[in-house]
């Protein structure tokens, strides 16, 4: 009979603290657990045999022992997943740490959320294949604002209730959605949005990925949609996704180097 | 209900070495009350010398201006040293790893510290740590190659694909050490990524 002191989940490790001489805890997003941490002996020195299924962005099967605190501890890992192009690409592992940074801070603990899980699960997967990388990471973010129950309101003016005309709306971070460029002059903080942006972010909220990726997005209204959300994020979360700020970084250095 | 007095007052010398003590990285408060008690019983002579070396050693030992290690000279006695390869620097995450490098004694060559590496989700990036110092040291053309030897994990490899694009450009052969099974393990346990590098980083036998 297993030992019911144990148990295993599948999980996705979104981020690792380090803990004394050579321990290690980490948090996991997990199917049917939600957000978890756990507690890793040792895993810093180069015999463990863990560290390699329990680094930043694996998705793992991990076994856990339950204790007597309140973190568990690891006692077994096998990788399901490595994401093994994102690990190879600067980009793309900045990418998947915004990724679980986004969901380490829009989560709490012990609180099984399975949609969010596969969201992960696809983007990391989408990062390592589909040609719009851009637009998987937009997709992601729209769709991790609904599934945390923040759905950016896009129809009608979150003031005035009033259907928006097709022209450039601008987005208020406080009221949670679009409002009209009447209403706008009352709203502090608000980022104007171009139409096509809210036919961009209206599609990517409301069909499925496969459906999404029949739109073009390029770099300026993926930067502009990304500009918005991410107001909407700091505004949520009250403080600044770092990893952002490392992605930014980036992308002006690529825009060194191509011209 | 009036609050329990401690037993030892923090403003006493017990008490605030006790403090002191546990304020250091894997030291509780029950380790830091032993060590404390363990110096109350040793000699004068004893404690005075740790005094000592705990007080030169912010004094005394300051960065090397060429390769960021800790050092009480500058340059670095690595630095200094007429033998080595300056045409080789190897780069670390840590003044400890140059000791790690050191007691192999296969490498020639001279180091530069990073003192970290670059993780987006803690906030510290190509700013934060010492690239800048290592980009100054190419102006010369002394250097051919560089060694990128910051660890396997995701902070260690974002940093090394990072330094790998900014001196790409400057004509400088950049390698990265090896990254597959460490000597002494069994096969069985090793991880996708491990076994991926090992089996494209495999050399003649």
């Amino acid at each position: 009979m297993p030992d019911p002191r144990e148990y295993q989940t599948e999980a996705i490790v979104i981020k690792k603290t380090k803990l004394g001489e050579a321990d290690s805890i980490l948090t996991f997003f997990t199917p049917h657990l939600g957000k978890i941490q756990g507690f890793a002996r040792s895993l810093r020195k180069p015999k463990s045999k863990m560290a390699g299924h329990l680094e930043l962005l694996t998705h793992s099967a991990v076994s856990f022992s339950k204790g007597r605190g309140n973190i568990d501890t690891i006692v077994g890992a096998q990788t399901i997943n490595a994401f093994l192009p994102v690990r190879n690409d600067l980009w793309l592992t900045s990418c998947g740490l915004y990724v679980s940074e986004l969901v380490h801070q829009f989560t709490a603990e012990h609180q099984a959320h399975y949609e969010l899980f596969q969201l992960l699960q696809e983007t990391l997967e989408r990062l390592t294949q589909e040609d719009n990388k851009e637009l998987a990471l937009r997709y992601f973010e729209v769709n991790l604002l609904e599934s945390v129950g923040y759905r950016p309101q896009l129809k009608e003016c979150v003031t005035c209730h009033k259907q928006l005309e097709p022209t450039t709306n601008y987005f208020s971070p406080a009221g949670g959605g679009l409002v009209c460029p009447d209403c706008n002059l009352n709203q502090p903080f608000t980022y104007p949005l171009s139409l096509n942006a809210q036919k961009v972010l209206k599609l990517i909220q409301n069909e499925a990925f496969a459906a999404a990726t029949r739109v073009k997005i390029d770099g300026e209204l993926s930067r502009e949609i990304d500009t918005v959300v991410n107001g909407y994020f700091k505004y949520l979360l009250e403080i600044e996704i770092r990893s952002a700020a490392w992605l930014d970084t980036l992308r002006e250095q690529r825009m060194q180097f191509k011209s | 209900m009036s609050k329990q007095e401690p037993i030892i007052p923090a403003t006493d010398a017990i008490g605030k070495l006790v403090q002191e003590f546990s304020k250091l990285p894997g030291i509780g408060p029950k380790s830091a009350q032993r060590i404390v008690f363990y110096l109350l019983r040793s000699t004068e002579d004893k404690t005075s010398t740790l005094a000592e070396a705990l007080a030169s050693l912010k004094q005394r030992v300051n960065l090397c201006s060429v390769c960021c290690n800790v050092t009480e000279s500058d340059p670095c006695p690595i630095c200094r040293n007429s033998q080595r390869d300056t045409t080789l620097v190897c780069i670390v995450e840590q003044p400890q790893d140059i000791l790690a490098l050191e007691h192999t004694g296969a490498y020639k060559g001279l180091y530069h510290v990073l003192h970290g590496a670059i993780s987006p989700t803690e906030g510290i990036g190509a700013d934060n740590i010492r690239i800048r110092e290592l980009l100054d040291r190419f102006q010369n053309g002394t250097v051919k190659e560089v060694i990128l030897a910051t660890n396997t994990n995701m902070e260690g490899e974002q940093t090394a694909m990072y330094l790998s694009r900014v001196i790409a450009p400057l004509n400088i052969k950049v390698t990265r050490l090896a990254r597959g099974l460490p000597f002494g393990t069994e096969l069985e346990y090793a991880d996708d990524v491990t076994l991926t590098r090992a089996l494209e980083g495999r050399s003649e036998f």
